[in-house]
Formats: structure tokens, C-alpha cells, sequence
């Protein structure tokens, strides 16, 4: 178990100062730009982890959608598979958490609030069928076909809270607050809702099939060496992804679920500030480990938290941290073919050798 | 690795000069470092008496070397004419160049259809392509590797005609090939590589088919190995009262693409404790029949049964055989499949296959810094080596490798072999081929020569000679 | 918009409300047109339209609208050398690099802005460009004013379909750069430098969307907002898969998408019961029908994104 936890943080490490590095470079930009870097930067942490309450109703509760989307992303990266369509997914499943929640009530709250979860998940599955199909049948890039649907997905939203779903009034585009049955239960004296434990849930089921199935392994295998997984090892690696995205579909779903039923208790336009993306973010920096996730979710959150303090007491724009998740990504990049060129050296240099 | 050895090769003007040799044996290399695709590490190539060191194929190009490679080089998805201009540095204005196509290939008495899709043509259309490419450049010097390896008869005949028709124009030819009948019918000079080195060369007509084929497999070939030979012989006695493990009766099965069948009726039985090596040259339907008997690729007619369980030792370790980027144990996991002990269920007991990796390492002398470290990290021998132990780890009943030995030294090969005979020995039908006579020879049992997706068993009394010429497509008297 | 449907009829400012919404995507789609046949797929191109408005907005304040289309030109080709550098010469994952690069755009411009016009930002007014009418031809009935009385950017787009298309399918340049889409290994075989060829056009894509994004400012909205792009470099993307990576395809494509965005405009204005987000999904659903191939055996370039 130590031996785990010391390959985690070994894992965690370079991402970490990654993301260390993208917070120096916001902060010189924002000097540079005549801002007052430091004040921001306690503003953000301040906003982050200052209190009790601040970390878990705005860093924990923007954590959940982006740890939950980002363990789907993985599973599916993993497995070969690139789904840049959580967007579309979450949305999908954010549609049927409302409709379900509005639908059930009068039921009793133990049923209610799950069933609008699963609701949500396999919305999200289902949003990802199609991309799944049109990969097997067609071999369309399901890079493009996930990111078309987001707009579909989009547009569907504003169908729905302008037509069928939309609240009794017809003044407002949104639908109908859901039954306080199918609201998930919240932390006393907090905003976090139980979706943080769905999320650290799905993340230690997730790590537990990766690490300790066959299953898990043939993603692996399939998203490393395709060709040496069907020859060597038998296994349907079509298949293989196809399940993977689907689970990515449905954790994207579920994301969905979790922000209705936990925060939103509605549907509008503009649910997700980019969740879908972010979530890209949370992911590779975790270096599609999942528990990782759940740490650089926490990150994330605190990240997007802060922000918004930096913005209300600073003065510094908001959305200034999306700089600090780009420099991240691009910096785990570079540090990634940095690393693939010198093993490859290395091999070549051996073969030579032998 | 060292393809060529001091190798020399002149070429004279409006003669067709063949070049021959087994797999491997330094062909290929010699025609890439002609035109440019290689560079050697020693030595200088003359054309019309002027030194030249090529660095690309546009300056052999310009010196008037033109190559039909082996496998097209042209860009499936574009089309002829695109191929064309872009080889060429032809304006791409499609009326004009339709027409220069047009011209050109009229000119050349091979027409090709200038729109179309250089992927949906017949390979043999392909191929036209690139003897295109070669003469609208203007070569004088053409370089044809195996160019009727792929071609039915019929085209390959009048593929030959054009070749002769452009040297009795004064060009000149080299022909690689493995076919002692194209070389003897169709060039004026032959010479013989083996193992990098030129063993034979000499007008075409001081040879006959069996003094080549000697030539390709080595001097003194026709004597076999008697001790090897009769090993062979009394394991085949042993082997006739043991158990049958795949049984093939009129088996047919289709290249991997599906384009076309590559094994023909091919009916045979593999004996528990036997080894049956196939000899073949690359292309032959070696690879789809080994294939269906380990399971990877379906039955297309006939039937065969392989009893269970299946271990197969694909040829390329990088891309089939390993996942480079994972680790030993993970490899091992891959290979040994869900059978494993450390598969219970959906479950996968890693504690358990690492230990059993590290021990497998240590059984089989691999050199590897643990089960954790990554395939990547290790040599061809060592990688083989791992591919090896865990097809063993399988507990096979029916063994099937590819060119088990490509690309490894003296030692490795020998502990290949080494293994591959045990397995035999605990009662294993062991099925392998190789492109490498020798290695076919060495591990003895029972010998299949398959040519053209024809499988046919060789007689014990069969000399190398007449096992290359077998291989070769050549019947010897 | 609306201005443009108190034009004498219905149908004639419909057709031009759907040039000038078309015009960005038109720009932008036409641009990764070339980076995708090189075999490149650049979700950067939302962040480079998004870095290419606000040079316009502050570029256009400074040194009046002109400068500022030049000055979005040259911010999107600047996004497009990071990725480049990246995705190209570092040969990361091109999907994950453009990803990053967008939203690296998104923070960058946001906070560039609010600390060039203040928080608020509202009500900020930028010199726009003019629309100019091309004497007699903006007459003709019907498509004369959605084609002849437009601001520079749609004739510049107009322009540069051909343009492109002659470049991609009658230059041996566009030869070489399709090669490497196809088969990098074997064009590179045929001395054509993939690497290279790959950089270029991604500059060129970004240059593309960067002037997309300027016109967006310049002569569509009048203004900059953070996220202003609002997807749409990723809806150029769609356009290029349904315009089948040919810029004479590319034109209708990019249209249909203007014209169904127009759509909703004319029934808000009608007062229509209709659902107008059922005409924003379809040409999403449309490529979507393309790209199986439904549609006549659509291919993408067989080297994208590797």
C-alpha cells in the first residue's frame, strides 16, 4: 500500500508541478499586466480553502462534475478511445436528472434521488451510442462525432426549458424546479451535496477495476498496443473501447445528475461553465490515474473557487485560471515527449547494445 | 546490422542482370543503397564510370536509376495521376496532366487509368505505376524488386517482355528475384547474394536451377546433415502412434484484408511431440495458415481442429508480440491470457503474475532490470526470450511460431531452438516457419515447403537444394 | 440583424443575415480546410478566433477597423505557432494540444480584456467596418444585397474558397500538402517534408481564424465579450467534415449553418411558435449523416490527426 501511495505521488508530482508552474506564470502575467498578483493569489486561496464552508461549497462542489467527467475521460483515453463530448453528456444526463425529478415527486426521497442518478448516467451512455455506432459501423473519429453532439446536446437544453420542460409560468427558459424528494442530501451548514461521495465512489471503483480486473486490463492493453492485445491476447479490443466510452458516457451523465440534483435543482441553458473540458484538464494532469482524479478535481475546484474570490476581491478576472489549466496541459505535454524521446533513445541505444 | 559485406555488382548497359538470394540474404539492401534510400557505410557506386554517393532517391533519380520497389510506394488514397505529378514534378492542372498520363503511359505501352484510385486498383496495376513512374522519369538503370511476386503468370510474362524490350533499347536492368526459372529464362547475368556476400555470378547461361538453388542456400548444400536427418526420422517414429493435435483437411483461409485467399487445400496432421517446420518465401500463405492454426485468423472452407491450449509466438515482437510501453508482468499477463492462475474470475491477481514474471525472467536467462521494467527497455533476444516463456507458461498443446528467430544473434537463436525442441520433447506439436532455410533444416522434424498458398510435405531424402527450389516455385528433376 | 431584416423583404435580409453570420465561419472553416487536408486537426482554432476578436476589437480602437482585421490575422497565426510547436514539433496529441490552446485563449483573452476596457466592458463601441455595396450587382433582386452589400470579410471569404480550392487541387504545393494528409511516410519518400508542410498550413489555418474572429467583431457583433466565439471554431470544424474537406463544399456548408442561425432571427421577428433550436441542431445532425457516409462516401484525410 505504501509502495502505491508512493508511485501515486511520484505520478502526481510532475502534475502537480505543473500546475505549480501555470499558477508562477498567471501570477508574473498578471504583475506584468499591472494587477496585483499577490492579492489576487491570497484572494484565491482565500476563496479555495479559507474556510470550512469555502471548501466545500464552492471548491468541493465545482470538484464533483469535473472529477466524475474527468474519471469517464480517462476510462476512454485509457482504452484508446478520445471523448471530448462530456459537455454533450453531461447535459444529456443534466435533461433527464430534471425531467426525472420533476416526474417523481411525491416518491419517497431514497428512491427519488437515486433513481434520478442512474437516470442521468444512462442518459449519458445513451448520448455516447451514438458516437459508438457510428465508431463501429462507419469508423467515424469519435473525436468529432462526441464534439458535434455537444452542440445537439446544447440545443436540446434550450428545446426543452423552452418547450416541453419548461417551468408552468412559460416566462422563464428553464424548466421547473425538481421535488425536494429528488434533491440529493446535503452536508449540515454546507452547499456539498452527496455527490462528492458518488464521485469518490465511482473514482475507487474505477481504480479497482483498472488495477484488479481483466477487464481493467484489457483497456490497458487495448489503449497501449491495440494490434499486440488482439494477436498476443485475444482480447475484442473494438469492443474494449466501445464499452469504455459508453462508461464514459454514463460517468458523464452522472455528472449531470449530481449538478441537478445537487446544486442547480433545475434545468437552464449554461449549466456547465465548461465542465466538459475542464475535465480534459483534470484528467491528464492525473495522468488518467484515478484516484489522481480525485485530487486534481480538488485542484480544479479550488482553482475555479478561487477564481471567483480573486474576481470579487481582487479584481482580477476569473477566468484568468483557465491560462493557469492551459499552461498545465501544455506543460504535461512537453514533459511527455520529452520523456517519450528520451526512452526511446535509450531503447534504441540498448538494442544496439545486445 | 550488417546487410552488405563487400558486396560487388556491375551492371552493363542493355543487359538484364538478376540478382538472387534468399530472405534476407542483402538484395534488397543492395538495390536501396543504388537508389539513394541507404546509405552505406562503406564502398561507391559508379554510373557511366562517375563516382556517386546518394543521399536521396531524387538525386538517383537525376542520375537516371529508377526503383520499382516490392511493396508500392505510391499514395493509396490519391489517384494515379496525383501519384504521378507528384513523383514526377508534373503540373497538376488535371486536363493537362490527363493527358501527359495519358501520353506517357501510351508511349510506355502501359495504360493506366489517369482518375483512378491508386487503393482501388489491382495490385498488379500498382505496380504498373511505379515501372511508370520509374520510365517517365527517364531512367536508363531500373531497378525491379521481386516484381512478379505478386503478378499471375500471364502478367508476369508480359511483364518480362517490356523488361527485354527496354534493355534491347539500351537500358539496363537488375531483377531481384526468388525465382530461378524468371532469372535463367529472362537475364543475360545472375548473381548470387547470401548472407550479405556475392557467392555466384556469371553469364545466366553457365547456370541450371539446381546449381542455383545450391548457390542461394549455401555451398554444399546438397549433402544434408545425417545426423540431423535421422534425429528428424526417429522422432517422426515416435510421433506416428502419438496423439493428433491439429488435424487439417482441405483448409482454405484469406489474407488478413480479406482480399484474397492465401492457403489452398491444405491438409495435414501435427502429432503430439513433433516439430513441422514450413519453409517459405515472404508472401507464400505461411502466415495465414500458421495463423488459423493459433486461432487469429478465421477458417475462410474446410476444417481444422487444434486442440486446446494454443500458444503462438507472432513475428513481430514490437507491434504484435509486446506492448512495449508496459511492463514484463504485463506482457506475460497479455500472453498467457485468461487461463492464468492469477485469474480468478474477473479478478487479476497482480502479486501473483508479478512473482511468477520475475521467476520466468530468472528460468529464462532474461536480461531485464525486473518484471516492472518496461518491454521497451529490452533487447530482441531478451524480448523474444519473454514472448517465449509465456507462451510456455500457457502449458500449450500446440505451439505455432513465426520466424521465431528474425533479427537475433548466434546465442539467442540457439536458445530459441533450444526451447522449441524441449516443448516438443514434453509433448507439444510444435508448428514454425521461417524464411530461413537453415533454421528450417536445423530444427529438423517434419519439413512443409509452402509456395504460392500451397502447402506440400518434403521427403526425409530431400537435399536443401531441392527444398530452396521447392520454395522457389521450381519443380527439380 | 434585426437591421437587416428592415430591409425590403423578408426573404432578401434573411439571405443576407445568413452571408453575415456565415462569413466567420466561413473564414475559419476554409482555414482548418487546409490544416485538416495536411493532415492536422486543430481544436485550437476556436482560441485562435477568440485571440484574432479581441486583436481586432483593441487593434480596430487604436488604428481604426483595417488594422484590426490584420491585427486578428496575426494573433490567430500566433495562437496557431503554439500548437504547432506543440502538437508538431513535440508530437503531442493534437486533439488534447488544441484543447489546451483553447482554453488558454479563453482565460488570456478574458483577462486581457477586462483589463484593457474594464470590467464592466459594457457598451463598448468599436470602429466597424463599412458595408460596401458593389455598384449595380447589390441591385440584383433577391441575392444582391446577401452577396454585393457586405462588409470586407465576406469578400474576403468569397475570395478565398477559390482561392483555396485552386491551391489545394491545381498547385503542386497543394499536391505535396495533401501527400502529407494522406501518407506522411511515403510522401516524405517522394521528397516532400511532412513536418514542414504540416507547420505551414496550421499557420495558415490559424491566420484563417483569426481573421474570423476579427470579422466576427469588425463587421457582425460590434463589440467583444469574453467567450464571444461561443463555439464557434469548433462549429468550423463540423463545416469542414460536411463540406468534405473541399473548400467549393466548404462554402454551402458554411452557409446552411448561416442560414439556419438566421432562421431563428426571422421567426423571433415573425413572433413564431416555432422551435428554432430544432434548425440549430440539424446541420450538426447533417454532418453527423455525412460522416457515416451516408451521403455519398465522405473520407476524411487518412493521415488527420496522426
Amino acid at each position: 500500500m505504501s509502495e502505491r501511495l508512493a508511485t501515486l505521488a511520484k505520478a502526481l508530482a510532475a502534475p502537480a508541478a505543473a500546475l505549480a508552474l501555470g499558477l508562477v506564470l498567471l501570477a508574473a502575467g498578471l504583475a506584468a499586466a499591472g494587477y496585483d498578483a499577490r492579492a489576487g493569489l491570497a484572494a484565491m486561496a482565500d476563496g479555495a480553502f479559507g474556510s470550512w464552508y469555502a471548501f466545500t461549497s464552492a471548491t468541493l462542489v465545482r470538484a464533483v462534475p469535473l472529477v466524475l467527467i474527468g474519471l469517464g475521460f480517462a476510462l476512454a483515453l485509457r482504452a484508446g478511445a478520445l471523448n471530448i463530448g462530456g459537455e454533450g453528456q453531461f447535459l444529456a444526463g443534466a435533461i433527464a436528472a430534471a425531467w426525472l425529478g420533476v416526474a417523481l415527486d411525491g416518491w419517497p426521497s431514497v428512491l427519488a434521488a437515486p433513481l434520478g442518478l442512474l437516470g442521468a448516467a444512462l442518459a449519458g451512455a445513451l448520448w455516447m451510442a451514438l458516437p459508438v455506432l457510428l465508431r463501429a459501423r462507419y469508423g467515424v473519429l469519435e473525436v468529432i462525432s462526441t464534439l458535434l453532439l455537444n452542440f445537439v446536446a446544447e440545443a436540446l437544453v434550450s428545446l426543452m426549458v423552452t418547450g416541453p420542460m419548461q417551468e408552468p409560468t412559460h416566462v422563464y427558459p428553464q424548466s421547473a424546479p425538481i421535488a425536494a424528494a429528488a434533491r440529493l442530501p446535503l452536508l449540515p451548514g454546507t452547499r456539498l451535496h452527496l455527490g462528492v461521495g458518488v464521485a469518490i465512489a465511482a473514482a475507487a471503483a474505477l481504480a479497482f477495476v483498472l488495477r484488479q480486473t481483466w477487464w481493467g486490463f484489457a483497456v490497458t492493453a487495448t489503449g497501449a498496443g491495440a494490434r499486440a492485445a488482439r494477436v498476443s491476447g485475444g482480447i475484442r479490443t473494438a469492443r474494449v473501447s466501445a464499452v469504455a466510452l459508453l462508461l464514459a458516457g454514463g460517468l458523464a451523465g452522472l455528472a449531470g445528475g449530481t449538478e441537478v440534483g445537487g446544486v442547480a435543482y433545475a434545468l437552464y441553458p449554461n449549466l456547465s461553465p465548461g465542465y466538459g473540458f475542464t475535465a480534459i484538464a483534470v484528467a491528464l494532469l492525473a495522468r488518467l490515474d484515478p484516484l489522481g482524479i480525485v485530487a486534481s478535481g480538488v485542484l480544479f475546484g479550488a482553482l475555479e473557487a478561487g477564481a471567483q474570490a480573486m474576481q470579487r476581491d481582487a479584481g482580477i478576472p476569473s477566468v484568468a485560471v483557465y491560462v493557469v489549466e492551459a499552461l498545465a496541459i501544455l506543460l504535461v505535454l512537453v514533459a511527455d515527449a520529452a520523456a517519450r524521446r528520451r526512452q526511446g533513445t535509450m531503447a534504441g541505444v540498448s538494442e544496439a547494445a545486445a | 546490422m550488417q546487410a552488405l559485406r563487400g558486396a560487388d555488382f556491375t551492371l552493363a548497359p542493355g543487359e538484364v542482370h538478376a540478382l538472387l538470394g534468399e530472405n534476407g540474404a542483402g538484395k534488397t539492401t543492395l538495390m536501396h543503397v543504388a537508389y539513394g534510400l541507404v546509405r552505406p557505410d562503406a564502398g561507391t557506386i559508379h554510373v557511366d564510370g562517375v563516382a556517386h554517393a546518394f543521399r536521396t532517391p531524387r538525386a538517383a533519380r537525376a542520375a537516371g536509376i529508377g526503383l520499382v520497389p516490392q511493396h508500392p510506394l505510391a499514395i493509396p488514397t490519391l489517384t494515379v495521376a496525383e501519384n504521378l505529378a507528384l513523383a514526377l514534378d508534373w503540373p497538376v492542372a488535371p486536363g493537362a496532366l490527363a493527358a501527359r498520363v495519358r501520353e506517357e503511359t501510351a508511349r510506355l505501352e502501359l495504360p493506366l487509368e489517369p482518375a483512378a484510385r491508386v487503393e482501388a486498383l489491382p495490385v498488379a496495376l500498382q505496380q504498373r505505376l511505379e515501372i511508370v513512374k520509374a520510365l517517365a522519369g527517364r531512367a536508363r538503370v531500373l531497378l525491379l524488386d521481386e516484381p512478379t511476386a505478386v503478378l499471375a503468370p500471364v502478367e508476369a510474362e508480359a511483364l518480362m517482355r517490356r523488361v527485354r524490350a527496354f534493355a534491347a533499347g539500351g537500358g539496363s536492368v537488375v531483377l531481384i528475384t526468388h525465382k530461378l526459372e524468371e532469372a535463367l529464362g529472362w537475364s543475360d547475368r545472375v548473381t548470387v547474394l547470401r548472407r550479405g556476400a556475392v557467392v555466384a555470378s556469371g553469364a545466366a547461361s553457365a547456370f541450371d536451377a539446381p546449381a542455383l538453388a545450391a548457390a542461394m542456400v549455401g555451398s554444399g548444400a546438397a549433402a544434408p546433415r545425417a545426423d540431423e536427418r535421422t534425429v528428424g526420422r526417429a522422432d517422426v517414429a515416435a510421433a506416428a502412434a502419438a496423439t493428433i493435435l491439429v488435424r487439417a483437411a482441405h483448409l482454405e483461409v484469406e489474407r488478413e484484408d480479406g482480399s484474397a485467399l492465401a492457403v489452398r487445400e491444405a491438409s495435414f496432421e501435427l502429432r503430439a511431440g513433433e516439430i513441422a517446420a514450413v519453409a517459405a518465401v515472404e508472401g507464400n500463405g505461411q502466415r495465414e495458415l500458421l495463423r488459423a492454426v493459433a486461432g487469429v485468423l478465421p477458417v475462410w472452407r474446410g476444417m481444422l481442429e487444434v486442440a486446446p491450449p494454443v500458444a503462438f509466438i507472432p513475428e513481430d515482437r514490437t507491434t504484435e508480440g509486446l506492448i512495449p510501453a508496459l511492463d514484463l508482468t504485463a506482457n506475460v499477463v497479455l500472453g498467457v491470457g485468461r487461463a492464468a492462475p492469477w485469474v480468478r474470475g474477473f479478478r487479476l491477481l497482480w502479486p501473483q503474475a508479478r512473482a511468477r514474471t520475475g521467476e520466468l525472467i530468472a528460468q529464462f536467462g532474461v536480461r531485464a532490470a525486473g518484471p516492472s521494467a518496461p518491454a521497451s527497455s529490452l533487447s530482441g533476444g531478451n524480448q523474444q526470450k519473454v514472448v517465449i516463456a509465456r507462451a510456455l507458461e500457457r502449458h500449450p498443446r500446440v505451439l505455432v511460431a513465426e520466424n521465431p528467430t528474425r533479427g537475433l544473434d548466434v546465442a539467442a537463436t540457439a536458445a530459441v531452438h533450444e526451447r522449441l525442441r524441449a516443448a516438443a520433447a514434453a509433448g507439444c506439436a510444435v508448428l514454425v516457419h521461417s524464411s530461413d532455410l537453415d533454421e528450417v533444416v536445423a530444427l529438423g522434424g517434419r519439413l512443409f515447403v509452402m509456395s504460392g498458398g500451397t502447402l506440400r510435405a518434403v521427403g526425409d531424402g530431400a537435399t536443401r537444394a531441392e527444398i530452396g527450389a521447392l520454395m522457389a516455385g521450381v519443380r527439380v528433376a | 440583424m434585426t437591421d437587416a431584416l428592415a430591409a425590403p423583404g423578408v426573404v432578401e435580409g434573411f439571405l443576407a443575415a445568413s452571408v453575415r453570420v456565415a462569413t466567420p465561419l466561413l473564414l475559419a472553416a476554409t482555414g482548418e480546410t487546409i490544416a485538416e487536408r495536411s493532415g492536422v486537426i486543430n481544436l485550437g482554432i476556436e482560441g485562435a478566433m477568440l485571440a484574432g476578436a479581441l486583436a481586432a476589437a483593441l487593434a480596430s480602437t487604436g488604428a481604426g477597423p483595417l488594422a484590426g482585421l490584420a491585427a486578428g490575422a496575426a494573433a490567430g497565426l500566433l495562437v496557431a505557432l503554439v500548437f504547432a510547436a506543440v502538437a508538431l514539433g513535440l508530437g503531442a496529441n493534437q486533439i488534447i494540444t488544441g484543447t489546451a490552446v483553447t482554453l488558454g485563449c479563453i482565460g488570456l483573452t478574458g483577462a486581457v480584456y477586462r483589463r484593457a476596457f474594464g470590467a464592466g466592458g459594457a457598451g463598448l463601441s468599436i470602429p466597424t467596418l463599412p458595408t460596401v455595396e458593389l455598384p449595380g450587382l447589390s441591385a440584383l433582386p433577391i441575392v444582391g444585397r446577401a452577396l454585393f452589400a457586405q462588409p470586407l470579410p465576406t469578400y474576403l471569404a468569397l475570395a478565398a474558397v477559390p482561392l483555396a480550392w485552386w491551391a489545394l487541387f491545381r498547385t503542386r504545393a497543394g499536391l505535396r500538402l495533401r501527400a502529407a494528409g494522406e501518407a506522411p511516410e511515403l510522401a516524405a519518400a517522394q521528397g516532400v517534408r511532412p513536418g514542414r508542410v504540416r507547420t505551414v498550413a496550421t499557420l495558415i489555418g490559424g491566420a484563417f481564424a483569426g481573421l474570423a474572429g476579427a470579422s466576427l467583431v469588425l463587421a457582425q457583433v460590434g463589440t467583444f465579450a469574453e467567450k464571444m466565439t461561443a463555439g464557434r471554431g469548433f462549429v468550423a470544424i463540423a463545416i469542414v467534415v460536411l463540406g468534405r474537406w473541399n473548400p467549393l463544399l466548404v462554402l454551402p456548408a458554411a452557409l446552411l449553418f448561416g442560414a439556419l442561425t438566421a432562421l431563428q432571427f426571422v421567426f423571433q421577428a415573425m413572433g413564431l411558435a416555432v422551435p428554432y433550436q430544432l434548425f440549430l441542431m440539424l446541420p450538426y445532425a447533417l454532418t453527423l449523416v455525412a460522416l457515416a457516409g451516408v451521403v455519398g462516401g465522405v473520407r476524411a484525410p487518412a493521415a488527420l490527426g496522426k
